[in-house]
This record gives structure tokens, sequence and C-alpha cells, in this order.
């Protein structure tokens, strides 16, 4: 009872929330409702026993890459309104049918047995606690957690690169020279 | 030794590829050194395998070289009879002469180690032809020595006139090759193989009379068509765009007289068809006649002499059909000989005379020109028939034996020729020779060098004695042929008082004939005949202009007609319709690539609803 | 009535279909980025409760793998919106389509 209730309300509050990031003209807006769209996700993990996934949404996604988003977004055009015509043709009704047929679909092949394959395992009691998830992560995954590791340090290097070398960066290549020169 | 006689072919091939290469490099004079070479070589080689042929005690033997087509029985290989050792020695020997005359003649030209590489490829393929053991091969030789004798002809093909003439000749080739090809066919359909062995040996029991009837045709139009006769001679007097020493060579010694050598191999065939032997002497000799009229009255004096081989091939012809294979090769050789000598001959006057060809812009020449003259006077008493020349005793026994055949008609015209043939000629002597200067301003005609003169006198002696191998009272020539013509009724002579008057018969008509002409050009101041029929004369009776409109024009009209309709109209448009659509469907797809990022995503996101769709429809979940 | 996991499922395809709309309808590039976030995030919501419902820990550890990758993702992406930016003067992306077709 208490969880269809907490269910029930935070699931609007994301749905609210989303749609929020959709229609706000100020981008500071959006970043608002996902903001609380991703708590809300917090509270649906916490619901289905995912504890340490929970807690891990709540620091890096709510706290790291929203925070990012908002640094950025205040870098860029926040003063700048976004207008309200559709250039492209026809966008916005593919958009719809697009969109309308991918729920669909999704649902129904969320229904379906092939693709879930529901009451193939049966009930069990989950718990996702660190000891579980870590025991999980650094047994039967590590190969990939650590293909993770790669991956961040990559993203690192490249996003340093970017803001160094790309325009406007402080060891900017000058494109008349062969050889780098400090940009004012 | 004989294993090895594929070299004579071989020796004029390396040269002539060697002379494509490096001809350049090579250059004047020694690129012709090289190509007299080749020649040469295989001359030399051949002449020792002759002898035991001579003497008779050797056969004929064949010398397997390679399997070409096994599925249809051809194969390279080659028959040394008599025949083909005759021919072989023929063409290397007065090649091996034209090629060392021409050194002279073509010095300063620009493509000089072409020219020779052409002559040696036609030697080649003349001795492809000669030494082949079967049909197919000889086919090869047949198709090469054509297309040499195209890029020779038109070998300063700058003239329009030159290349024009080239692509005549190879075009009326080219019919009588379709007789050839026709022929060989039947031949397969009927023996299975083109052997010449099998084919020969068992014609009498396999051929029916209606094949053999259609076979020899086809072999007579091939033979029209390569040896120049009625109706496909016209590519002949054209022919002399090319330079002289390929006159010689190939329109006079050998090439066109290939398809005499290749009736004379088919004997055995033609003799299971009398009827077709009936119509070869009809057109030989009617070639012949028609030919010397027109010769009378050419002013060019290699189209005198053009006219002339083309008379003289009629000759050879008529002997074929006759069944006189002996006389038609006696004549042939004679004939290689004094027609090359006075093709030489008159290639060091024109060389002379600065490339003055009209006979009338000569004479009184003798004084100035001493060998040309003496030895090209031995090659118009030979082909005259005078006697004791070579000629005399060739072209005697061709009109001989079509009297002891009965021919009667045949013969008359034939004796009629000889009657021309020594007017025409000593025409030509007259007025090259004899008589005023009539010669166009800053002329100063003089002898021609050694390389030239020398090859004239070489050739002038079998010209004033080759008539010995084949007199009425020796047979050597024929003894000699014999085996080659195994299955084959060679006719019997007549008796010895029939030939002895004929022969002093022809030798006053030959006389009549030089002393008319010289009546009418040595005695008086001599002037072209004029008139309609003489004027018609020298245009060939207008056969060029007949030809022209009754069949290149429609065919230029055929050939204008299919490259608009169906080329232009059909073609074109269907592969230009295909790089049209495919422009059309670019274009229609082009929108696509628009540069809106979200239209991309629109595109991907549909992509992907559709593989999810088609997923779960596998699935069975729809 | 209880929540099962039908409920999470289309909640998570309802927020996923809301991100699409976003990616493909706002001009921002910014929001674009964030609209791909929730759509990422709502995948999230799938593997958890998918793995809750089979009694799998893998959906959990799915998830936070998903959120590594979105992580570094959402690094290298911004840095590029932002050098973009530098050169470009606009993060609208209609504004930056060179092509002309």
């Amino acid at each position: 009872m208490f969880e269809t209730i907490v269910f029930i309300v935070f699931a609007v509050v994301a749905m609210v929330g989303a749609f929020a990031m959709l229609a706000a003209r100020n981008t500071v807006f959006s970043a608002m409702g996902l903001l609380a769209t991703m708590f809300s996700i917090a509270v649906f993990y916490i619901l289905l026993d995912a504890h340490f996934v929970a807690a891990v949404q709540v620091i890096v996604y709510a706290g790291a890459v929203m925070t990012l988003f908002l640094f950025v977004i205040m870098l860029i055009g926040v003063d700048r309104i976004e207008g309200r015509d559709e250039e492209i043709p026809f966008q916005r009704p593919i958009t719809v049918v697009l969109v309308v047929g991918l729920f669909a679909v999704i649902v129904a092949a969320g229904s379906s047995a092939w693709v879930t394959g529901w009451r193939l395992f049966g009930e069990t009691d989950l718990n996702g606690t660190i000891e579980t998830v870590a025991d999980a992560l650094f047994g039967t995954w590590m190969i990939p957690f650590l293909s993770t590791v790669f991956l961040l340090t990559i993203a690192a290097v490249g996003t340093i690169a970017l803001a160094q070398f790309g325009p406007g960066g402080l060891h900017a290549v000058d494109e008349d020279d062969d050889h780098e020169e400090r940009v004012s | 030794m004989i294993d090895f006689l594929w070299l004579v072919i071989a020796f004029p091939l390396t040269g002539a590829a060697v002379l494509l290469l490096f001809g350049k490099r090579f250059g004047d004079p020694w690129a012709g050194w090289v190509a007299s070479g080749t020649v040469f070589a295989s001359f030399l080689f051949a002449l020792p395998l002759i002898i035991p042929l001579i003497q008779g005690t050797e056969e004929a033997q064949t010398v397997f070289i390679y399997e070409w087509i096994p599925i249809v029985n051809a194969d390279i290989s080659i028959l040394w009879d008599p025949l083909s050792a005759l021919m072989t020695l023929l063409v290397t020997g007065i090649g091996t002469v034209i090629h060392v005359y021409s050194i002279g003649y073509m010095r300063g030209d620009g493509r000089f180690g072409r020219y020779f590489a052409y002559l040696n490829l036609f030697a080649g393929s003349m001795l492809i032809l000669v030494l082949a053991n079967n049909y197919a091969m000889m086919f090869i030789g047949w198709e090469l020595v054509g297309f040499c004798s195209y890029l020779l002809i038109s070998f300063w093909f700058v003239r329009p006139a030159a290349a024009a003439a080239g692509k005549k000749a190879f075009i009326v080739n080219r019919i009588g090759d379709f007789g050839y090809i026709v022929a060989m066919m039947l031949i397969f359909f009927v023996f299975g193989t083109f052997d010449f062995d099998i084919v020969f040996g068992s014609a009498a029991s396999e051929l029916s009379h209606g094949m053999a009837v259609a076979i020899t045709l086809l072999l007579l139009l091939a033979a029209a068509g390569k040896s120049a006769q009625i109706p496909l001679y016209v590519w002949l007097p054209d022919a002399m765009e090319g330079p002289t020493p390929v006159s010689a060579l190939i329109h006079a010694a050998t090439m066109v007289t290939a398809g005499i050598y290749m009736l004379a191999r088919s004997a055995a065939l033609l003799d299971l068809a009398p009827e077709t032997g009936t119509i070869i002497a009809t057109i030989g000799v009617i070639t012949a006649f028609w030919a010397a009229l027109i010769a009378m009255s050419q002013r060019d004096i290699k189209r005198v002499l053009a006219y002339s081989t083309i008379s003289q091939l009629g000759y050879m012809i008529f002997a074929v059909g006759l069944g006189s294979y002996v006389a038609a090769m006696f004549h042939l050789t004679t004939h290689a000989f004094f027609k090359a000598l006075l093709f030489l001959g008159a290639g060091s006057v024109i060389h002379a005379m600065s490339g003055e060809q009209n006979m009338w812009k000569m004479g009184g020449l003798r004084k100035i020109m001493p060998i040309t003259f003496w030895t090209m006077v031995t090659a118009w008493l030979a082909i005259s028939g005078v006697f004791p020349f070579s000629g005399f005793w060739s072209k005697d026994e061709i009109l001989a034996s079509a009297f002891v055949e009965q021919s009667w008609v045949l013969w008359a015209i034939g004796v009629a020729t000889a009657f021309l043939t020594a007017f025409y000629m000593s025409r030509l002597m007259f007025l090259t020779f004899f008589g005023e200067e009539r010669w166009p301003e800053g002329t100063h005609p003089h002898e021609s060098p050694a390389v030239m003169t020398g090859a004239l006198v070489i050739l002038a002696v079998p010209t004033v004695f080759l008539g010995g191998i084949n007199t009425p009272f020796a047979l050597t020539f024929e003894h000699f042929l014999e085996p080659a013509f195994e299955f084959v009724q060679l006719p019997h002579p007549g008796e010895a008082v029939t030939l002895v008057s004929l022969a002093v018969m022809s030798g006053l008509i030959a006389l009549a004939g030089v002393g008319f002409a010289y009546f009418r050009y040595l005695r008086r101041v001599p002037q072209q005949a004029t008139g309609g029929y003489w004027s018609a004369a020298e245009d060939g009776f207008y056969i060029d202009d007949i030809y022209g409109r009754t069949i290149v024009l429609p065919g230029k009209w055929f050939a204008g007609w299919l490259a608009v309709s169906v080329d232009e109209e059909g073609i074109d448009r269907i592969v230009n319709g295909v790089g049209g659509s495919v422009r059309r469907l670019g274009d229609a797809m082009r929108p696509l690539q628009d540069g809106w990022v979200r239209s991309y995503a629109a595109g991907i996101g549909f992509g992907a609803l559709g593989l999810v769709i088609l997923m779960l429809f596998v699935g069975g979940v729809f | 009535m209880i929540v099962s996991v039908g409920w999470y499922m289309t909640l998570a395809a309802g927020l996923f279909s809301l991100g699409a709309v976003g990616v493909l309808l706002r001009r921002n590039a910014l929001v674009m980025f964030m609209s791909i976030e929730l759509m990422l995030n709502s995948v999230n919501l799938t593997f958890v409760a998918a793995g809750g419902e089979l009694g799998l820990i893998e959906g959990q550890v799915a998830a936070l793998f998903v959120m590594v990758v979105a992580a570094a993702e959402v690094t290298v992406g911004l840095a590029i919106i932002v050098a973009v930016f530098r050169r470009r003067g606009t993060a609208n992306v209609d504004q930056l389509s060179e092509l002309e077709g």
C-alpha cells in the first residue's frame, strides 16, 4: 500500500519533470526538470531494493552530471531563448508517429514472454546491498569493470584535449602558422 | 634437320617482332639489313631441304609442331612437299632480293624500321600459308597476308588515297575470305578435319558431287579475292599506292599467287567437280583479257604493271581451271621473277624521276639508266612471250593445254590476250626508255644505287633462263611437282607436232604484238589514244564507279541508317537512360541529406523501430 | 494493488518516449543532450526492474555500467558542445548545419 502511493507520487513527479525538461523555454528550467526526474528514479531504485544503485544515481547523475550540465548551461546561452517555429517540414507529425510507435512497441515487447522471460526463474528475494553488487562486479564482471577504467581515462584525456587545443583554448593551434602559440 | 623447319617461319616473324619494338633504334639502313638477313636465313635453311625432293629420293613429309584446336582436329603442322618447297623458296628468295632493294628505295623514309618490320611480318605470314598442312593453318596465313597487305599498301597513310587503297584491299579481300571460311566449314562437315592428307586422300570416296561443286566454288571465290580475279580484282590497281617494292613482292610475286597455290593444293577436290573447273577457266581467261584491255590505255607505269599482274594471274587461274596445275605453277614461278623485276625496274625509274609515274613524262631513259634498261628488257621479252625467254615457255604451256583440252573459245581468248600483253608491255618500254625526253622541269634522272640495280640483275637471270625447267622435251618441273598431286589426274600433254606448231604460233604472235607497238609508239611521235572507248578503258571501264554506286553507296546508307536508328536512338538511349535514371534517383534521394541533425535522428529512430518490429516478428510476438 | 514490474516498465517506456521527443523536437544542443540522458535513465530503470523480477543481480550491475558510460559520455559531449559554441557562437543545431542540399 505504502509502496503504491510512493510509486504513484514519484511517477507523477518523474513525468512532470520530463515534460518540464521538454517544454521549458529557459534551459535552466529544463535542467531542473531533469533533476527532478532523476531524483524520482532514485526513489524507484529504493523501491526495487537496489539501494546501492540508488545511491550511485544520486551521487553521480544528480550530483555530478547535472551539475556539469548546469555549468555548461551557464557558460552557453543562458540568455538565449529558443524560437517557437519548426523549420524542418513535417518534423512534428513525424515525431509523434515515431514516438507513439516506439512506446507501443516497447510496451508490447515488454509484455511478451519471449522478451522478458518472466516465470523462468521464479520469485526470489534480491538484496541490492553493496556486498551483493560488489560480489558480482568484482567477480564475474571484472573485465567489463576494468574496461570502464579505460573508458573514463580516455574520456578525461579527450575532454582536456578539446578544452586546451580546441578553439579558444590555451594552446590552440593557430591555423596560419605551423607551431603552437599562446592565444591571448 | 627437317624437324626444325618451323625456323623458316620463325626467322622472319622474329625479325618482325624485333623491328616493331626496336626498329627506330636500328635505323636506316641497319633495320633493312636485319630484315633481309632473317629472310635470307630462311632461304638458306630451306634450300638444302629441297634437294632430296628434286632428286626424287624423298616423298612429302609433315612436321608436327603444336596441337592448336583439338576439337576440330586443327593442328599447327608443316607439310614439306614439292609444291610447298617451291613456294617457300620463291617467297624467301625473291623476298630477300626485294628486302635488299628496299634498303635503297626507302632510304630517308621516316618509318624505315616499321616498313621492314611489316615486310618481315608479311614474309612470315606467307610462309605460314604455304607451309600449312591443313586448311585452318593456311587460313591463319591467308588472313595475315591480307592484313600485311593492308599495312603496306597504306604505309604512307598520310596520303588519303593510300589509306583508302589499303581499306579497299582489305575489304575486297574479306569477301574472298568469306568464301574460304564457308568452304572450311563444309570441308569439316564432310571430313571432320582440315588436314590435307586426310581430306585429299578420302575425297574421292567421301565427297559427294554436289558438295564438291559447292566447296570448289567457294574456294574460287576466295582465290578471286586474293588473286584479283573478276569480280574482286578492283583492289589491285589501287594497291599501287604502296611503295614499289611492296608492289613487287606482294602484288606480283607472292601474296596474289596464294589463291593459285591454294587452288593447286586443293586439286584433289577440283578434280571431283569438273563444272567448277570450267567456270574457273572461263573466269581466269576473261579476267586476263579484260585486264589486258585496260592496261593498254593506262598512263601510270605502275598501273600498267598492276593490270598486267591481274592479266597474268588470270592465265594461271585459267590453267588451274583446265586441270593443268603444273602449267599454272610453272607460269607462277616465271611470272614471280619477271614481274618482280618489272616492278623493281619501274621503281628504279620512278626513283630516278623523283617520284614521277606518268609514262608520258618520261622517255629516252635507256642511255641514262643502262642496268635498269637492260634488265627490264629481259623481263619485257619474257612477259611478252618472246622465245626463248622464260615467259614464252610457261605461257605457251598454258595455251597448249587449253588447245589440247579442246576449249577452243577459251584458247582463242588466251591467244588474243597474249597479243595484247606483248603490245602494251612494248608500249610501256617504248614510252619509258625510248624516244624523246618528255621530262618535267628540274628532273635529273640517274641510275639507281647498287643495292637496287643489284637486285635487278639477280632477278634477270632466272627471267632469261628459267624456261628451261619445263620444256616439252624435258619436263623436269612436272616430274618435280608430281608427288604433290598424288590424288590428281594430271592432263597428258598433246602430241609433239601440235605442241611445236602451237609454240611457233605463240612466238609469232608475241613478235606481232611487239611490232605493232613499235610502229605506233616508236616509229612516229607517240600519243595517248583518245576517243570514247579509250577513255573508258583508261577508267577501267568504269567498274570502280559501278561498284561504288551499287555496293558502296547502299552500304554507306545502310551504315548511316544503322548508326542513327539502332545506335543513336536505340542503344544510346538505353545507355544514357541508365545514366539518367541513376541521376534522377540521386536527385530524388538528395533531400534525405538536408543537414538537419534532427531529421537524421528521426531517420535513425524509424530504422530502430523497424528493426525492433522485425525482431519481434521473428520472435513470434506479433 | 501491488506495484508489479509491468508498472515500472510502462513508466520507463513513457520516459523513453519523452526523451525521444526531446531529441527530435528541441533545437538547443544542451536540451537534446539532456533528453538523451533521460532516455538512458529510463533504460536503467528497466534494467533494475527486470533484474529484481528475475532475481538476478546483473540488472543492477548493468545499470551501474550504463551510468559509468553515461558519465563519460556527458563529459566528452559537453566538451564538444563548448568547443563548437566557441567556434560557431551558437548552440542551436539548426544554425550549425553547413549543408545546403
